[in-house]
């Protein structure tokens, strides 16, 4: 193969600016949701003691997800050796980096105290899945970092493959963790599943690479950089295959819960009679998250349309998006039984009954700013660092990745 | 700024460095300000030769009945607080602290009536405890399960945790509040047992006087590892249930004839 070479994404200044301007300012947008938020209290929002996470820990999980799987092209060319994956690397790094950042954002600035976050940093209940996702994300911060410095820096050359390893280790136990918090709530019937782990995982896988083709596409068309037929056509058929995956693992899941008795109740409401969530699951996740990419994807009247990769990516990470907004959503809206064999008749705190959820327009900025900062991340780390090649024209003579 | 070439000036070590020196101190800087206060005096001594514990007789609890919710209301402060000036009366009650409610159920097979108050079962494994980050959702060594509010950070995993949907999160301004039940916006609370009257030495809660004063007799507090204690006489002659006791958290909270 001829020898890559890396370097700054160069677009005009005017260009580079305005678009970091724009992104400047969905970030105050975002900021100024959170003073508002923060500021009244919890009330201005749509969340309340019967559904205590809202839209913000949806936009949170769903980048923080995508951001472990953002590193998996990094990996598949450290870890599993494929040669056409490589030169991706670095920039499979800074986007990991940059979604995890934005997600995190996200989660501290919905706290109920966002001005305790020092606290968080030096009080560790062990037990708690939390407390270890907390160590996993700034774990996550420093070996990417130093993973992408061995791919960038020839003198730590040496150990990029240690850094390969370690980093994709440590992305699985992370995205272990994050599904964890769902799996380990034994009293809510809809999480409660150690299928919640391996979920999160393919989850991840697909978002996370659907997220780097959407923004590799960009970069390079942003640039007037060459992209290769060939190397996106070997992302994008990775890209199905994740995405099958997660329609499998879903499939599994809900059809577990059929099985049990106890879980009928809810299985009813996310997939006949639970309105809004019942159509997010068969619209948004199963057709437009899945079949129709999934049509762009295999279909031969697509295979080098470079549109239809654009569009099966930006439709997966909106069914990827209405996917966690049941499960989150969803799964708290409907009622824990918290009295088997006994049907509900009066109770002022809500027992029982199907939990209303409006999402205020703060929220939804505060994701979006969330976004906004990932984005950025990844603009100011390519303008400053060498993380693109400067061609990704396909090779002469295509190697077996 | 007129350069159009591939390379940038020779700045980025210094920006990279800045950067990350104005992040970590805007992480660590609200957290030096903050004061965190120190737990001493009634609260130390607690032992774990005690189990405080509540027995519910819903064979006693009448329908309509809010005594003890009014009680608790009063005793903990929660009834000063006021719904916010523009929120509607269905977020207001979604949305307002409750730490006692009364529930009424009818059986499925029998269609018998039950109606029974709901509170924190301080759990003698307390899955609030056990997810919580920073350790404020803890259980004494008397088994009275609570919050520390100046360690809570209001992430709410807790409320997500709990089987019994026992705990509320403060979602307005705190505007009066009580000595003896401190509250801060945007952490979380529940049922204490009023533990400021058991580390005054009282051995009652207010739920349990209210409803006494009301007749009904429905709830005996006490030590449950006293065998002496009233409660742990009742609970040794009749039959009492946990609930939800499928998941062996061996609640500290009993019901008879439930």
């Amino acid at each position: 193969m001829k020898k890559m070479h890396f370097s700054e994404l160069w677009c005009s200044s005017p260009r580079y600016w305005g678009g970091l301007s724009f992104l400047a300012f969905l970030v105050l947008l975002g900021l100024g949701a959170f003073y508002h938020m923060e500021h009244n209290g919890h009330w201005v929002t749509g969340m309340s003691n019967h559904l205590v996470w809202g839209l913000p820990h949806v936009f949170a999980i769903f980048m923080i997800v995508a951001a472990s799987g953002a590193l998996n092209v990094a990996s598949i060319g450290s870890v599993f050796g494929g040669p056409m994956y490589k030169p991706l690397g670095r920039f499979s790094g800074l986007l990991a980096i940059g979604l995890l950042a934005g997600g995190l954002m996200v989660l501290v600035l919905d706290l109920g105290r966002p001005d305790r976050l020092i606290v968080a940093m030096t009080n560790f209940n062990m037990k708690s899945i939390f407390t270890w996702n907390i160590l996993l994300y700034t774990g996550f911060f420093a070996i990417v970092g130093i993973y992408i410095w061995t791919m960038i820096d020839r003198k730590a050359t040496q150990y990029y493959t240690v850094a390969g390893y370690v980093a994709f280790f440590w992305r699985l136990v992370l995205t272990t963790g994050t599904g964890s918090i769902f799996g380990f709530l034994v009293a809510r019937e809809a999480y409660d599943a150690a299928i919640m782990a391996p979920m999160f995982i393919i989850m991840s896988f697909s978002f996370g690479l659907a997220f780097f083709i959407i923004t590799l596409i960009s970069a390079y068309w942003w640039a007037g950089r060459t992209l290769g037929e060939v190397r996106l056509a070997r992302l994008k058929h990775l890209l199905g295959v994740f995405v099958g995956a997660v329609l499998y693992f879903s499939f599994v899941y809900h059809l577990t819960n059929l099985y049990m008795t106890q879980h009928h109740g809810v299985e009813r409401f996310i997939l006949l009679e639970g309105g809004i969530y019942t159509v997010m699951f068969w619209l948004g996740h199963v057709v437009v998250g899945s079949v129709i990419p999934l049509f762009l994807i295999y279909s031969p009247a697509f295979a080098t349309s470079r549109f239809a990769i654009g569009t099966a990516s930006v439709l997966v990470l909106l069914g990827g998006f209405l996917q966690l907004y049941v499960i989150v959503i969803g799964g708290q809206a409907y009622p824990m039984n918290i009295f088997p064999g006994k049907e509900v008749i009066a109770s002022s705190f809500l027992d029982g009954s199907i939990v209303q959820y409006t999402p205020t327009p703060a929220e939804g900025l505060l994701g979006i700013a969330g976004m906004a900062v990932a984005v950025t991340m990844v603009a100011i780390g390519a303008r400053m660092l060498k993380v693109f090649p400067d061609s990704l024209e396909d090779p002469a003579e295509v190697e077996h990745a | 700024m007129g350069k159009h070439n591939d390379q940038p000036d020779g700045k980025r070590r210094q920006f990279i460095g800045g950067t990350i020196l104005a992040a970590g101190a805007a992480t660590v800087a609200p957290g030096i300000l903050l004061t965190v206060a120190q737990a001493t005096g009634e609260s130390q001594g607690v032992s774990s030769d005690v189990r405080y514990g509540m027995l519910i007789d819903t064979d006693k609890c009448v329908a309509d009945c809010t005594a003890c919710v009014d009680a608790c209301d009063k005793e903990n402060g929660l009834d000063l607080q006021q719904k916010p000036k523009g929120q509607s009366d269905d977020d207001w009650n979604a949305q307002r602290p409750q730490w006692v409610r009364k529930v009424q159920l009818k059986d499925r097979q029998t269609g018998d009536i039950t109606d029974l108050p709901m509170m924190c079962q301080h759990c003698e494994f307390p899955p609030c405890v056990d997810v919580c980050p920073t350790g404020a959702s803890f259980r004494r060594a008397d088994g009275i399960v609570m919050v520390d509010r100046h360690t809570c950070i209001g992430c709410r995993y807790c409320m997500m945790a709990c089987p019994y949907k026992a705990r509320s999160f403060i979602h307005q301004n705190v505007v009066n509040q009580l000595v003896a039940a401190p509250r801060g916006k945007g952490c979380v609370e529940s049922c204490n047992f009023c533990v400021h009257r058991i580390d005054a030495g009282k051995m009652t809660t207010a739920c349990q006087d209210a409803c006494a004063k009301e007749g009904h007799q429905a709830i005996v507090f006490g030590d449950l590892k006293n065998p002496e204690s009233e409660i742990a006489s009742i609970l040794r002659e009749k039959n009492s249930r946990q609930i939800r006791a499928d998941l062996e958290l061996n609640t500290g909270v009993r019901y008879t004839d439930l």
